[in-house]
């Protein structure tokens, strides 16, 4: 028995020996404290990816899957959600996962005054434990989104045990239950995550270790995958493109992102809203003619892009195509002009933050709008600066950008609803609100789809803010990576990943 | 000689406390608010008030900087709005990075600067001397980013020789930590190495035409002990003076170097915290490098006591 015993843990040794490998990931920036209930950064997600599991997952094409819910159904009257969890599910301390942990998850992202998870899951009045296994989730209202909240940091499972012992600093030391564990991090420099032998998914994990490494600069970022140095990286540049597709030894693989990138005006958030562009839709509307924004995406982007004009890009299912992206013209542009009584042009002042890419970016559509006689003037400001004005109202234009949410409540309802978190043009139309208030409680896609079409007809007339086109996240493998998939929200799932030397 | 130290170190100590107002007064001009920064994507009023109590960002500033010296008297310099760290325990993670890419620079900066500033005076109007001069040149006109990329592209991408960037621990892997700042120490010390031979150049020259090395000429010393032992041995003074104060322009240059190669050290995290508006991590960091810089001087003035005996007696 005992020499069995042995062999068998030799043939694991060999095993582990033969694939002893260490994932080296290079990410754009150092993540923020990794709490799932208090974090806020993109590339903290990206180590959640590994770190912790959620109660769902999404598939490329935005489906929602079971994670750690293997089955969920909404009630007829949309008023609670009935869920089973997974059996056999351990904490990496060691804790059971089970109906009473989703339940307790769930109270902390909601009471702890540090989290940031709060409004997404509002609706969320309480959590039944039936069964060991089972629960419901009571809502206030009919709440389509709260699945696809689910699917991300409201939806992230840590230990109880872990939690209660080190409350707000649970960040310093984090225990999920996902593939891997946390080692050990040092600031701007790595943290490093160790494979979980009981991590019910064990089979689909091929690495030993995963270290994620914040490397800021592009070209130093491909450089450390061009010498080997790392594995897999993060947002490569468009203007690295070239390079990257060119060298043998690196593959690259891009999805559109769920976010979009344009420009906000200043329409009723505080004093300075009482400008040409902030009173007259006209002026807008003339702004987004003048726009070129397939030459943007070439010029800025290299074309690895995806242009766009609505909150979601052409390729997501809520895309209104009654609405496509307009053709430039610049005659249309300049009459509009005129007939809001400027014949002979009208300054626009624009904020963007003082790096690179928004730059160039801004300089270009500096000079479309020049030929329809929009006069830019470009203020580039530090970005917290930019930040903090952008939200008291103290600008005429703003350069914005948004990550992206699976759900499309999340890119559209905060911020042209009267009432919404991030509204910082100050937008307000009853027809927008009705419509994107229907479509928060519609359980039904068809339905959902009608309300969304409404809010854009009238958001593309008002033009609050001017959508210029969609980032892609543009992943760069070594040559030896199989199995990734790259996904619309950005995250590297290593699931099936695997790397031969 | 103890006395004189003692003077210089209580003469620091309202120096240290006018740079800790300085630089908190600055940070709050600052434009940008840190709380919003830290919401990120989402913005929770409920949440942002409830940290602006925490962290007591609605008190005076007065009150906060008061709080702050209070705090930081018993050893505790806040914690960093981004992490939660304690700012003590991040300065603690990165001061040896940056000691070490000092320190490899210094080594750098003195072995090209030094010898090279000796020879070009010594050879003054040949060849040689215009060829260091060019190379000095260079080192102070070569921007630090371009350097170090076209390092990068060369010595880690084309020959594989250096890993491109990124930090070992000297106790993880001492030879590997070595070749891993190796490249980051040069592009730091070329620069300090042209200032320090055009220094060395100027201060030999000057001694080399005095009547005492006429007179160890004369006596038939070796061009070597003139040069070496009686020259250049005049001239360490100023030398030493400004490898005293080439640490701050090494602490300044080491925040553009930590960016390229990506190492986790001071530079970096003053920057990440400038830009996050990490208050407590950016005081944190400045009254740590103000307390270096005033005991780099201290030791310069120590050395001097070693290096002229006829300062001892003074």
């Amino acid at each position: 028995m005992k020499s069995l015993t042995l062999t068998t843990a030799a043939l694991a040794l060999m095993a582990t020996g033969a694939m002893a490998q260490d994932l080296r990931i290079a990410l754009q920036s150092d993540a923020d404290i990794l709490d799932p209930d208090q974090s806020r950064t993109f590339v903290g997600r990206i180590v959640y990816a590994s770190l912790c599991d959620k109660l769902v997952d999404i598939t490329p094409d935005l489906e929602i899957i079971p994670q750690l819910a293997t089955e969920w159904t909404v009630a007829e009257d949309g008023m609670s959600i009935d869920m089973t969890v997974r059996e056999g599910v351990v904490f990496h301390d060691g804790t059971a996962f089970n109906a009473q942990a989703v339940a307790d998850n769930i109270e902390r992202s909601q009471t702890l005054e540090e989290s940031r998870r709060k409004s997404e899951l509002s609706s969320i009045t309480s959590v039944d434990v039936t069964g060991d296994y089972t629960l419901t989730l009571n809502l206030s209202a009919p709440d389509a989104t709260v699945m696809a909240q689910l699917a991300d940091r409201a939806g992230m499972m840590i230990s109880p045990t872990a939690a209660a012992e080190t409350g707000v600093d649970f960040g310093l030391a984090p225990v999920c239950s996902g593939p891997f564990s946390f080692g050990e991090r040092v600031a701007q420099d790595r943290i490093v995550l160790n494979k979980f032998d009981d991590y019910w998914n064990a089979d689909a994990i091929n690495f030993d270790s995963v270290t994620f490494l914040p490397i800021p600069d592009t070209t130093v970022r491909l450089a450390n995958l061009q010498s080997g140095d790392i594995h897999i990286l993060e947002r490569l540049a468009p203007t690295d493109l070239a390079q990257a597709e060119a060298d043998p030894d690196i593959n690259v693989v891009s999805a559109v992102s769920l976010g979009y990138q344009g420009v906000t005006f200043n329409t009723g958030n505080g004093e300075k809203a009482d400008n040409p562009f902030g009173n007259d839709k006209r002026l807008r509307q003339a702004f987004s003619y003048a726009m070129d924004r397939n030459a943007i995406n070439q010029v800025v982007f290299e074309g690895a892009y995806a242009p766009g004009n609505q909150s979601f890009p052409p390729t997501s299912p809520w895309y209104n195509t009654n609405f496509p992206i307009e053709e430039r013209d610049v005659e249309k542009a300049k009459a509009l002009l005129a007939e809001a009584g400027y014949p002979d042009g009208v300054d626009l002042t624009v904020q963007v933050p003082n790096t690179t890419i928004p730059l160039q970016l801004m300089q270009v559509v500096q000079s479309m709008a020049a030929e329809a006689g929009i006069r830019v003037e470009i203020v580039s400001k530090e970005f917290a600066t930019l930040l903090a004005d952008q939200s008291a109202g103290d600008y005429q234009a703003s350069q914005i950008g948004w990550s992206g949410r699976v759900d499309p409540d999340g890119n559209i309802h905060q911020f042209v609803t009267t009432d919404g978190g991030i509204n910082d043009s100050g937008f307000s139309h009853p027809d927008v609100d009705a419509a994107l208030n229907a479509a928060r409680t519609q359980a039904d896609m068809e339905a959902r789809k009608i309300e969304y079409d409404k809010a854009r007809a009238v958001l593309i007339d008002e033009a609050p803010l001017v959508y210029l086109y969609h980032q892609s996240w543009i992943t760069a493998l070594d040559a030896g990576i199989e199995g990734f998939t790259p996904y619309p929200d950005g995250m590297i799932r290593l699931e099936g990943v695997s790397l031969s030397e | 000689m103890l006395s004189y130290f003692l003077r210089r170190v209580a003469i620091a100590i309202p120096t240290i406390l006018l740079i800790s107002i300085f630089v908190f007064a600055l940070q709050k001009l600052l434009p940008g608010d840190p709380l919003l920064v830290l919401a990120g994507e989402e913005r929770d009023p409920e949440v942002l008030e409830f940290l602006r109590e925490k962290y007591r960002l609605n008190d005076p500033i007065p009150v906060q900087y008061i709080t702050w010296v209070g705090n930081a008297l018993q050893g505790d310099l806040g914690t960093s709005f981004r992490t939660n760290q304690p700012v003590t325990e991040l300065i603690g993670q990165k001061l040896p990075v940056t000691i070490q890419l000092a320190v490899m620079s210094l080594i750098f900066a003195v072995l090209i600067g030094i010898p090279a500033g000796i020879l070009s005076a010594y050879k003054k109007g040949t060849l040689t001397d215009y060829i260091a001069n060019i190379v000095a040149l260079s080192g102070l006109s070569i921007p630090n980013f371009w350097l170090g990329i076209m390092l990068i592209l060369l010595v880690s991408v084309k020959w594989q020789l250096l890993p491109a960037s990124g930090y070992v621990p000297l106790s993880e892997d001492f030879w590997l930590s070595i070749k891993t700042m190796l490249m980051p120490a040069f592009v730091l010390g070329t620069a300090l190495a042209a200032t320090l031979m055009r220094h060395t150049r100027s201060a030999m020259l000057g001694v080399l035409t005095s009547d005492y090395v006429r007179t160890a000429r004369a006596k038939g010393l070796s061009e070597r002990k003139v040069v070496l032992k009686h020259a250049f041995r005049n001239a360490l003074t100023p030398i030493v003076t400004l490898t005293a104060l080439l640490f701050g322009e090494l602490i300044a240059g080491a925040v553009l170097t930590e960016q390229i190669f990506t190492i986790p050290g001071f530079g970096k995290l003053v920057v990440d915290a400038v830009f996050n508006r990490d208050y407590a991590v950016v005081q944190g960091i400045v009254l740590v490098t103000a307390v270096g810089f005033i005991i780099m001087n201290l030791l310069a003035d120590m050395a001097y006591f070693l290096l002229n005996p006829r300062l001892r007696s003074a």
